[in-house]
């Protein structure tokens, strides 16, 4: 008999936290006693995204979106509702014009979103494989291994246009056909699940929420570039993504979607987890090769590219966990379905990670194109406290400040980046009146001093330079040339330092010399700042 | 080249039976530091040399790799472990002082053990609770929404009941 009601848990690391482990044991137990596990199935579910309002509970098909629930409120919720049909008042989500019961997409934190990547995140049991099949999961794969060829897939990608969201934004169709065409006996697949920007965890949510997307778009890269071998390249300081991952590829591995000959297709595909062990330089790509073979990752020179020569020497794909979320989708809607969503240069999708002093933190996923404004006020619900916005920093120690003059740009790849920013790996942060740039500023090259392997003078000399300057400045003892030595020390490391690290580590200063200089020049003793104009 | 050979432990029989299993596997080194943390709460100098032994690598390179990588611990960490996130957000958000009133408040610095091996106090890199902000992790547990206060409450079930360092602060 199917079931009357779904009562989703969300048991997201952030929601996790708050008890909603013990909230979902409650439900369950209350559930069984009142006699309704036929009519009432509880789920445990990815992030729901509204982080700040955790632990979240819905109710389907009644629509009724609980937050702040905490376990003693499991009898009630169970009694009333579920049992008597009462929806519980004080539980629901309220904000001025919408009550969350039956309209869940009125809900601002929702109205701007469109969800692509993390279709599944909150609708489905990550640990259930039947729950990702149900949602057409391993469709695509099936499509691809039976219907398409591997150029088929390829051509594919590049109607989508979807572009890696790591942060470099490199074409992905471009990334597996440089692998494709690669000769080699042996490929592998690379997932990058590095995520190491403070104030990020799109990934994390994908990963715990949806980790059989991973393995799919994972067994259907290695079917379009010839291999057979990936890896997923995940933080340990990531446990229950870790153990989603785990329980998604035995399970996979049960059902012969992973493994030798997958559906008969002749087609064998294995994954095996290495984990990070805590150093930002590794999101780069070729040190993440080399973390992978259990070395120092320290970055080598490209090209070569890690497409035609990568992990052991052979060719291979790296992609982002966000770009692999968009794999099974545009191989099920077609490549320009995708293309239709975003701006010129940049197709689909972007999931943030909002957060800050900002009034609804959270996980999101909006078109791009969008305006910032949009993000920050429409679903961020604008700056606590009636306290004055200051700055959004995107792309973390590798991005920079947006001021408010620049919130109504459209965000892409290249707008941000014509700002002095970046589109990164996904964080946004927001910086209200309190918050002081110089000091923002040195947070992040103090950040990426200690982040630096060392390996080119630029990175490891220059940094510290900097971040000394700052620091001098700070506490009110610089002058106007030290202003002036961070632009000049910043320009020589973006030109000439080895990798991503430290060609992007000085642009939070240089940003925030940008759009704050006075902030900088008020830290200036007057007796200075007068000699020198 | 004589190279000294003492000072090499025995293993437990979980990372044996785990060096075992993952010998002859390509990469496998920083799997087996895992493990190697996973089993004795931190990275023992002469465990690290019998690891390197039965890898059959220099010395040299599982020490290189221990120093590269934030996560691995040379020294013994406290009964507990709080970790205090250094993220944007968490920083944005005060972390900064909740940390020094830690280190106020249990005598301890940054990094570092508190003399009765009670407590570790580390800052770390973002944990990925942003929504949370200020977060710390205690024993592996998030506490989010944090002020200074609330974190000095969040310690006292952590404390051991006759004396000690909660008092030491206080004097």
């Amino acid at each position: 008999m199917p079931y009357a009601s779904f009562c989703l848990v969300c048991r997201g690391t952030a929601c996790e936290s708050s008890k909603a482990d013990t909230l979902y044991d409650e439900i369950k137990q209350h559930v069984a006693a009142n006699g309704l596990n036929d009519q009432v199935q509880v789920l445990r579910t990815g992030c729901f995204g509204f982080c700040e309002q955790g632990p979240i509970v819905k109710v389907l098909p009644d629509e009724a979106f609980y937050v702040q629930v905490v376990p003693e409120d499991a009898e009630e919720l169970v009694h009333e509702h579920l049992l008597k049909g009462r929806p519980v008042e004080r539980l629901i989500y309220r904000e001025p014009g919408v009550h969350a019961l039956g309209n869940i997409d009125q809900i601002s934190f929702y109205q701007k979103q469109f969800r692509v990547a993390l279709r599944n995140c909150g609708f489905i049991d990550p640990e259930n494989i039947e729950e990702y099949i149900a949602r057409e999961g391993y469709v695509a794969l099936e499509r691809v291994l039976f219907e398409m060829s591997a150029d088929d897939v390829i051509k594919e990608l590049e109607i989508s246009g979807l572009r890696g969201r790591g942060g470099g934004g490199f074409p992905t169709w471009k990334k597996w056909k440089f692998t494709k065409d690669a000769q080699s006996d042996q490929k592998y697949i690379v997932l990058n699940a590095d995520e190491g920007d403070p104030g990020a965890y799109m990934d994390r949510s994908m990963l715990e929420g949806d980790p059989h997307s991973m393995i799919e778009s994972m067994a259907i890269a290695g079917y379009t570039v010839g291999a057979d071998t990936g890896y997923v390249y995940v933080r340990a300081e990531y446990p229950l993504a870790i153990k989603r991952l785990r329980t998604a590829i035995a399970q996979a591995e049960e059902y012969g979607l992973l493994g030798d000959n997958i559906l008969g297709s002749g087609f064998s595909f294995r994954i095996e987890i290495r984990l990070g062990a805590g150093a930002f330089v590794c999101g780069e790509e070729t040190a993440l090769l080399l973390s992978i073979q259990g070395e120092r990752g320290m970055p080598v020179q490209r090209p070569p590219y890690p497409a035609v020569k990568g992990l052991w020497g052979k060719p291979t794909v790296i992609n982002n966990v966000e770009t692999m979320a968009n794999i099974p989708v545009i191989i099920m809607r077609g490549g320009a379905w995708f293309a239709k969503i975003g701006t010129e240069t940049s197709k689909g999708t972007k999931v943030f990670a909002l957060t800050g002093n900002v009034r609804n933190s959270g996980l999101i996923e909006v078109p791009m194109g969008i305006k910032l404004r949009e993000i920050v006020y429409n679903i961020g619900g604008g700056i606590p406290g009636d306290k004055k916005f200051k700055a959004v920093q995107s792309g973390g120690p590798s991005g920079g400040m947006i001021s408010y003059e620049n919130l109504d740009t459209e965000i892409d790849y290249e707008t941000l980046t014509a700002l002095g920013s970046m589109m990164g790996s996904g964080g946004l942060i927001v910086m209200d009146e309190d918050n002081s740039m110089v000091d923002v500023a040195r947070f992040y090259l103090d950040f990426t001093v200690d982040e630096s392997c060392g390996k080119c003078v630029p990175c490891r000399v220059g940094g510290r330079q900097i971040l000394h300057l700052l620091e001098k400045i700070s506490k009110g003892e610089g002058t106007m040339e030290d202003i002036q030595r961070i632009e000049e020390i910043g320009k020589t490391m973006k030109e000439t330092s080895l990798c991503g690290l430290g060609k992007t580590a000085p642009n939070p200063a240089l940003s925030a010399l940008r759009y704050f200089r006075d902030e900088f020049h008020e830290k200036i003793p007057a007796e200075v700042r007068e000699d020198a104009v | 080249m004589a190279v000294a050979v003492e000072n090499r432990a025995e293993l437990s029989q979980g990372l044996a039976d785990f060096i075992e299993q993952w010998r002859g596997k390509p990469g496998n080194l920083i799997m087996v530091l895992h493990k190697t943390q996973e089993e004795y709460g931190y990275v023992p100098e002469p465990v690290a040399r019998e690891v390197a032994r039965r890898l059959r690598v220099p010395d040299a390179q599982v020490f290189g790799v221990l120093t590269f990588y934030n996560y691995f611990n040379l020294e013994p960490p406290g009964k507990h472990r709080i970790a205090v996130c250094m993220g944007t957000a968490c920083y944005l958000k005060g972390a900064g002082s909740i940390l020094e009133d830690l280190s106020d408040h249990l005598n301890v610095a940054v990094n570092a053990v508190t003399e009765d091996m009670q407590f570790s106090l580390q800052a770390v890199r973002c944990i990925g609770c942003c929504g949370l902000a200020p977060a710390v992790l205690m024993n592996d547990e998030v506490v989010g929404k944090l002020s200074i206060e609330k974190m000095r409450e969040t310690l006292e079930p952590y404390k051991d009941g006759d004396g000690g360092s909660g008092d030491a602060a206080a004097s």
